[in-house]
């Protein structure tokens, strides 16, 4: 044949190999000027007559005028839901549970949009709110739907009945999920709910108000308020309220739990954390990296339950810590709308100062920084992935919580040692450990103090599994059957 | 503490450089990382990158019992030039053929960049005399094959005479002479990722330039996780000594956006230094007229019809 | 024939498995005994040597606290005539030791009724388990004087807590005939510690105290308000009791704990 290679425009092999961006379109959201409050079904605008910008953490520009509730308007809310609950409550329990599996089926129905608002807003990869937000949000539905009619059997022998009206607030840091977390197991157990969304990230409750309208839930059964620490506060001290839910900071936590001090309001309290995610030698090298990744710059590491602190057996510190900073080097930090971003937006600039200082007192304080290489955008508020070497327990950046993708690296050598400083923290939200040793595993399991353990594996959630606290990481349980119990009272 | 078990000293490599703890795999977890790498959206002149890239990285294979000259000469042709309505679509990498017709495919390709690469010790279940296996080798050589693709005695591995499958793969290499050797593991047959890992850190340590998932004849064949695992297997080998080893997956990968999530895998893994056919094959036939649709489509903007390109 | 002179018992506190006087060297007469009036000191002890125990009693089978609980019930079965006398007589006693022996056995059957093991939507195996929540604080209602005890402090205990327990201001005595019969039971030293004392004093050292995990203000009456806010500085958890007697009694003294791993070749 003797054909010979033909001369061709060489496709140049290029030093890098750049997936061009993939952006999700944002057209799919299409965004009011403004948003009142939605109280008893209605959208309206606030008695204080006071509004706010919700902003684009990525582009800073700015979404959407929200409304700030003031007390009359947290009145107003508390005093509708007051009201729907007379009804709610004794509405037919396999009702309720219709209610609650529409809304999961609007959820995935709208899925697409709610992750795009839901990545504009709080600058969180599309990805992460495609594939974990979302389908998560309206999984949740779906689990407590099916709790609806079926309350006597999760508590044999008691007679379950709804609190009344739960006051819930919510995080910036999983929006609409941490609102599904909140509001399905209120509503299966026939309670009626207000909740207040994080000062920063407003939107997707406020698509939730139209997610209920569709869902046909009936008017003042979800209450939404928008606004800042004072309208939480003010939402925490209305007389009318039979449940608080808080998800946030433990210091806030402490605030409210103190604010119903002799007051018959239940309480949960979901807070902070300070997770140890502990790797033996023997373990699945290549995924406990993936593990240790997944734990720390997931979410940019606005997460409670984030493996903040890396314990390392010190037989494998260095080949370890050389493994994940190569894999750090591939992590896509950038524009969260693209499909290949893996590390968003910090959500606020408040966030960023806070997670900056930690990181300055970090070098400070003589731990060793590595960044990877990455070009961070001009407009909106970043952050590389860091992760610190050399820290030692004593300092600030292995006991205070960062929230952010900060990641410290301190060492043990027995396994004694591994639980000791694992629970040297006032916090117990979660914890994870890396061995290939079945036995080890539920040895750590058993000491670990802390709501979550994960074992060869870390940020795992699902609508069925009890998610919650120890310590100063707060009580209650949210998911499972144990997350219906908060809402319950018994007779 | 446990620490898991070494290999053999035996299995240092050339050179004196150990080869990396042998380690273990969590399935589940790397199941999920390569699922999160399958995910990446690859879009305009990246993905015209990555469609030449599969497209050079190609091992064009028949090995079928039907084989004849005549399918071996076309396939050449279709080596040098996939399509021949645009020049500026390169070769394949090499064509893989039975040893029986190596020399029909090496003077088929006479000339031009294409390499040939030949299976052989009993391919594909490898159960005959190694001394029948190593002629098997010679032979393909003799009759001009660039690469030789052997695979490894399973049974031996399976039933815990690794040494046995380390020395046969020591054996096979000398017999190679200058030809690059290709170790397939047949990863379908090895039962878990942990012995996926194993296999490829034995293959390694035996010479191996190349380790190659599959034959092709056993399902499943290549999967995104076997790659993964045999991936961060030549990662680790590299990082600890240096050594480059290249990895060519086979079996089952039959369109272009499989092929592309490969080379996500690869590049995410292995770094930008992988991108070449010297260190990725993909082991395919139908594969080539999907790349070649797909590059067509991206360079016109308009969606093709396979009946653009050639069967052969 | 003169009349024989009884001899008196002195009633001190219970720490860590010791009966010591208050360091203090105060008493209270209360019910025609000078009863120890513990001191600030005295709570810190209490939670120091409470916090001692956990690991042990904890860390004991189920089906061992069961037992050693079920001692405790036979001691107190032997004891009833001293603490008939403490309390409000016998038909009390039988309540509290009758209560005593229902609580044991619930300790190995906890985890299957508080537990559960969760279908998740993915291959990982995940279950939730209770486990104890580690340092309680027991403020006891006044009355009834041994019973109110009991029925706070058991339900705390069979779920492997140590207890640092207030008791009754007007009616201390029934506790400490209770914290004898702990003591000649198998309960180990430190998982129940008893104060005597003025509810006003001890109660809020317990409530702010930072290595208290949970405290019980069934008892507490009016300081409730103030109890609660020093409470919160820790995030403790605050129970009162709800039911008479139930497992989810038990509950409220314990933490969940879900443990996930993935599931695969």
């Amino acid at each position: 044949m003797g054909a010979v290679e033909k001369p061709r425009t060489e496709v140049a092999a290029p030093a890098s190999w750049d997936y061009a961006p993939s952006l999700e379109g944002r057209e799919i959201v299409s965004l009011e000027r403004r948003y009142g409050l939605y109280i008893g079904g209605k959208h309206i605008s606030p008695k204080s007559r006071s509004w706010f910008t919700t902003i684009s953490p990525s582009t800073e520009e700015p979404l959407a005028e929200i409304a700030q509730a003031g007390q009359k308007d947290v009145a107003l809310a508390v005093g509708a839901a007051r009201e729907a609950f007379r009804t709610w409550s004794r509405r037919k329990p396999a009702e309720r549970a219709k209610v609650l599996f529409r809304i999961a089926r609007v959820l995935q129905e709208r899925a697409r949009e709610l992750a795009v608002a839901e990545s504009l807003d709080g600058g969180k990869p599309i990805k992460e709110s495609r594939d974990v937000d979302l389908p998560l949000a309206a999984a949740h539905f779906f689990y407590y739907a099916g709790w609806a009619d079926k309350l006597e059997y999760a508590f044999p022998g008691r007679s379950p009945k709804p609190l009344g009206v739960a006051a819930q607030i919510v995080p910036w840091n999983f929006p609409l999920l941490m609102l599904a977390w909140k509001i399905a197991p209120a509503l299966a157990c026939g309670n009626t709910v207000v909740l207040k969304p994080a000062e920063t990230t407003p939107l997707t409750a406020l698509l939730f108000a139209d997610v209920c309208r569709q869902a046909e839930v009936p008017p003042g059964v979800v209450n939404i308020i928008t606004g800042d620490g004072s309208t939480g506060a003010y939402l925490v001290r209305e007389k009318g309220i039979d449940k608080v839910a808080f998800t946030g900071s433990t210091e806030v936590g402490k605030a409210i739990q103190r604010e119903l001090a002799g007051r018959d309001v239940s309480l949960t309290l979901e807070l902070g954390g300070k997770a140890a995610n502990i790797v033996f030698d023997d373990c699945a090298l290549d995924q406990a990296v993936e593990g240790i990744v997944n734990g720390i710059y997931f979410n940019q590491g606005h997460v409670c339950c984030a493996g903040s602190r890396l314990l390392v057996q010190e037989s494998i510190h260095d080949q370890l810590v050389r493994k994940l900073k190569r894999r750090m080097a591939t992590l896509r930090v950038g524009n969260p709308l693209d499909k290949n971003t893996d590390v968003g937006a910090i959500n606020s600039s408040a966030q960023l100062e806070r997670i900056s200082e930690l990181v300055q007192s970090g070098i400070d304080e003589g731990a060793e920084l590595y960044q990877p290489p990455c070009r961070l955008p001009e407009k909106g508020w970043w952050f590389a992935p860091t992760v610190f070497t050399n820290v030692a327990q004593s300092h600030r950046i292995a006991r205070e919580e960062i929230f952010g993708p900060v990641l410290s690296v301190l060492t043990f050598r027995t396994p004694d040692e591994a639980v000791e400083k694992a629970n040297n923290t006032m916090y117990g939200l979660s914890a994870g450990v890396w061995t290939e040793k079945g036995s080890r595993i539920l040895w750590m399991a058993d000491r670990l103090r802390s709501g979550v353990v994960w074992g060869n594996t870390f940020n795992r959630f699902d609508p069925s599994s009890p998610f919650g606290g120890y310590k100063e990481s707060g009580f209650g349980r949210e998911g499972g059957r144990h997350g219906l119990e908060p809402y319950l009272r018994f007779e | 503490m446990s620490q898991t078990v070494a290999l053999p000293r035996a299995f240092e490599l050339p050179g004196g450089g150990r080869l990396p703890r042998l380690g273990s795999v969590d399935a589940v977890s790397l199941e999920g990382r390569a699922a999160e790498l399958a995910k990446r959206s690859i879009k305009r002149e990246s993905k015209i990158f990555a469609l030449d890239l599969a497209i050079r990285m190609i091992d064009l294979t028949t090995l079928e019992g039907a084989d004849t000259p005549g399918k071996v000469r076309a396939l050449s042709a279709k080596a040098i030039r996939p399509d021949p309505g645009d020049a500026n679509v390169p070769s394949v990498a090499a064509v893989c053929v039975y040893p029986t017709l190596v020399a029909v495919a090496r003077r088929a390709l006479a000339g031009s960049m294409v390499k040939v690469a030949s299976v052989a010790t009993a391919f594909p279940s490898g159960q005959a005399p190694l001394d029948v296996k190593l002629a098997d080798v010679r032979a393909a050589v003799e009759a001009g094959a660039d690469e030789i693709d052997m695979v490894i005695d399973r049974g031996a591995f399976l039933s815990g005479r690794i040494g046995e499958v380390y020395d046969e793969v020591v054996a096979v290499k000398e017999a190679c002479g200058g030809a690059h050797l290709k170790v397939i593991l047949e990863t379908g047959e090895l039962g878990s990722y942990d012995a996926v890992r194993r296999a490829s850190l034995v293959a390694i340590a035996g010479g191996a330039d190349f380790i190659k998932t599959s034959t092709g004849k056993v399902s499943p064949a290549a999967t995104l996780p076997v790659a993964l695992c045999m991936i961060e297997a030549i990662r680790d080998v590299y990082d600890e000594t240096g050594l480059v080893v290249g990895m060519k997956t086979a079996g089952g990968i039959r369109a272009a956006k499989q092929a592309i999530q490969y080379l996500c895998v690869l590049h995410e893994t292995l770094g930008v230094e992988w991108l070449t056919p010297d260190r990725f094959r993909f082991g395919a036939s139908s594969l080539l007229n999907d790349l070649l649709l797909q590059l067509r489509k991206q360079r016109t903007g308009i969606y093709r019809s396979p009946d653009e390109f050639t069967l052969d | 024939m003169s009349e024989r002179l009884p001899v008196r018992k002195t009633y001190k506190l219970f720490v860590g498995g010791a009966f010591p006087r208050s360091e203090s060297g105060r008493t209270l007469e209360v019910e025609g005994y000078n009863v120890a009036r513990a001191s600030r000191k005295d709570a810190r002890e209490a939670v120091v040597a409470a916090r001692k125990a956990v690991a042990g009693w904890s860390g004991a089978t189920a089906y061992n606290r069961g037992q050693v609980l079920y001692r405790l019930a036979e001691t107190m079965e032997t004891r009833t005539d001293a603490l008939a006398a403490a309390s409000s007589g016998r038909r009390e006693v039988a309540r509290a030791i009758d209560r005593v022996v229902w609580y044991a056995g619930w300790a190995d059957k906890l985890a299957q009724v508080l537990g559960s093991s969760n279908p998740v939507a993915g291959p990982y195996f995940n279950f939730t388990l209770p486990e104890p929540t580690g340092v309680v604080a027991v403020i006891a209602p006044e009355e009834p004087a041994l019973d109110g005890l009991v029925s706070r402090l058991v339900p705390a205990l069979v779920g492997g807590n140590a207890v640092v327990a207030v008791a009754s201001e007007p009616h201390p005595l029934a506790a400490i005939e209770l914290a004898e019969a702990v003591a000649t039971s198998d309960v180990p030293a430190g998982v129940v510690n008893v104060l005597t004392g003025l509810r006003a004093e001890l109660a809020p050292v317990l409530a702010g105290h930072m290595d208290v995990n949970a405290i019980d203000v069934t008892g507490a009456d009016g300081d409730r308000t103030t109890l609660e806010e020093l409470a919160a500085e820790n995030v403790k958890r605050v129970v009162r009791a709800r039911e008479e007697q139930s497992p989810w009694e038990i509950a409220s003294f314990m933490e969940l704990k879900t443990v996930w791993h993935p599931i695969g070749r």
